[in-house]
């Protein structure tokens, strides 16, 4: 089976409180000294999905990603979990792309690369949390979509696909071509080998411009159809007032009292 | 707006009633309306909703659309995705709003992307800019650490996705006038293009977490299915509901749908109390809305004690119990 996984690098978000500011003027959140950027996690799941299938049915995993100077640390950490062949779309300022001039990029760089089966992406990134880019990019190659699959089972020519409701779970049948995008739920993200690693690095990762993948940069396709006007930083801390005492009974006796007249009972 | 007029809804349904991101969403959308004379409509799906259109108007519905074909019954992205595009290019509104429910995180995007519309997914705010003629759109970016203010272009219709408890519904007016209009197409069969083997729903949570007005809730700090049963003790003697973060959920000691938190429930309650939580950015943006919140953590730098009202520092398997009695002699 062909399979394209898209990935994206983002800010860490297990970054410490304390690091993450916003410059106001730029209205963009100011990338911290010393943290690198991580591989989006639900995008790390995308490519354990694709080595699972690769794994019962064979087959080849190229990723792709947009970026700058980082964007090859991240496909190269994922050629080492076990991907084939990487990609990246140098797109200047990618990070003022919106949805759809992300998955409009994708779009074409998949073109290019031709024939194909399936599409991972992550559910949504843990930076901007829109979780659209996988549906669009669906519908801009014309293909079906499934979001937020915790198991991919395939099958000749079709999928099935468990996926997360709120209800609970929905089990799907999907024919081939398709894009299926993968929820934390499918489980934990391979470690790389260290034969990974070594033969991750000697790997080739062209880098694909945007004549390359037929993109004209001043058509308004890459322009944000909603502008974003303000990033802040609300704070939603409060006043903690500690309750303590001498004995745990003496304290909760306090601690309940103190609810009882905030008269939230 | 060029040609561009009034608000469509989305409606849900669950369990044979409407459901309350719906009346949320008619709220919302009659307060963006009342300053002009647009219109906000109501999209309701599948044979058994034409008992709600009345509902829906008392809710602030002008005009309720019903998709009475029996594809539309249970929840099939590709047929909702046809109608809803379908819809919008017939009544071009200028604000498509949908919940940040599985229908609206799946629809929302197809039909934008279809539309060449406008797209603010997860918002907790919409208002109009009568000036600009732009709707504004507040929605939390980086696990709730920010929030991001986006405006929508002229000239093409905004779909924005809602999260439940953003909007308040307006109290259901028996008088209210309305039309409603029934839309007996189904979708075309090739648009189907993935196919509903099984549908399971897990196990149903005692208490609608998300309705709750009290919460005893657990962190990766219980250490087990042991731990919980001593906070549902406390929720239990306090009336409350039973919720966790995520680390007992990926670890199997309570249900996925306890989960509060950026991915999972955004919860409002009146008294939110977090036991052996430690904090994270996406679990404090699920319970932000909290009237009080009360922390007991053994780490006093717990990140969970700036998010609270009340704190103490103490191991859970000694303060809980102590809490238990004495609430329980406070509520006699």
């Amino acid at each position: 089976m062909e399979i394209i996984t898209c990935i994206k690098q983002i800010l860490d978000p297990d970054l410490p409180p304390a690091k993450f500011t916003i410059d106001a003027q730029k209205n963009r959140v100011i990338p911290p000294e010393g943290i690198p950027p991580v591989i989006n996690p639900d995008d790390a799941l995308a490519v354990e999905a694709a080595l699972r299938i690769k794994e019962k049915k064979g087959g080849r995993i190229t990723i792709l990603t947009l970026g700058g100077k980082t964007a090859e640390d991240m496909v190269r950490k994922a050629l080492a979990m076990g991907a084939d062949e990487g990609r990246i779309i140098s797109a200047p300022d990618f990070e003022g792309l919106d949805s759809f001039a992300t998955a409009y990029l994708l779009s074409q760089a998949i073109r290019k690369v031709g024939k194909f089966d399936l599409v991972l992406c992550g559910r949504q990134a843990a930076d901007w949390d829109f979780g659209a880019v996988g549906s669009v990019l669906a519908e801009f190659l014309g293909i079906p979509a499934v979001t937020r699959a915790k198991e991919i089972s395939p099958l000749d020519g079709k999928l099935t696909v468990e996926k997360v409701s709120i209800a609970g779970s929905e089990t799907l049948e999907v024919g081939l071509p398709a894009l299926v995008t993968v929820s934390n739920e499918l489980g934990k993200a391979r470690i790389p080998s260290g034969w990974g690693i070594i033969t991750a690095a000697k790997k080739e990762i062209p880098t694909w411009s945007l004549p390359d993948i037929g993109v004209d940069p001043s058509s308004g396709k890459l322009s944000a159809r909603n502008k974003l006007l303000k990033l802040s930083a609300p704070s939603m801390e409060r006043k903690c007032e500690w309750v303590k005492g001498d004995v745990p009974a003496e304290v909760a006796e306090k601690l309940a009292q103190k609810i009882m007249e905030k008269k939230v009972l | 707006m060029a040609g561009e007029h009034g608000i469509l809804v989305v409606g849900e349904l669950e369990e044979s009633k409407m459901a309350s991101i719906t009346k949320e969403l008619l709220g919302g959308a009659r307060k963006l309306v009342d300053h002009g004379n647009e219109e906000v409509s109501l999209l309701l799906l599948g044979e058994k909703a034409a008992p709600f259109a009345q509902e829906g108007i008392q809710y602030g519905a002008d005009k309720v659309y019903i998709a009475v074909h029996p594809s539309f019954s249970e929840f099939n992205s590709d047929a909702c995705t046809f109608l809803v595009n379908d819809l919008c290019r017939k009544i071009r509104p200028s604000l498509c709003l949908m919940g940040q429910t599985d229908l609206g995180r799946d629809v929302a995007p197809r039909v934008a992307a279809r539309l060449d519309a406008g797209l603010c997914m997860d918002c907790v705010e919409v208002s109009a800019d009568s000036e600009q003629w732009l709707y504004l759109q507040a929605r939390p970016v980086y696990g709730g650490r920010a929030l991001a203010m986006m405006g929508s272009g002229e000239g093409r219709i905004q779909i924005n996705t809602v999260r439940p408890k953003s909007m308040a519904p307006l109290s259901p007016q028996a008088d209210r006038k309305g039309e409603i209009v029934k839309v007996p197409e189904g979708p075309d069969p090739s648009s189907i293009k993935v196919k509903c083997l099984k549908r399971e729903a897990q196990e149903k949570a005692e208490f609608n977490l998300e309705e709750a007005k009290i919460i005893v809730a657990g962190g990766g700090g219980i250490g087990g299915t042991e731990g919980f049963q001593k906070i549902k003790e406390l929720a239990k003697v306090l009336g409350g509901a039973v919720g966790a973060t995520r680390v007992p959920v990926d670890e199997k000691w309570t249900p996925l749908s306890m989960e509060i938190g950026q991915t999972g429930k955004i919860v409002s309650p009146d008294l939110y109390v977090a036991v052996g939580i430690s904090g994270a950015a996406q679990h404090i943006t699920g319970v932000q809305k909290a009237k009080c919140i009360v922390a007991i953590n053994k780490d006093p730098d717990a990140n969970m004690f700036k998010f609270s009202d009340l704190g103490w520092v103490a191991d859970y398997r000694v303060a809980v119990p102590a809490l238990i009695e004495a609430f329980k002699k406070k509520l006699q």
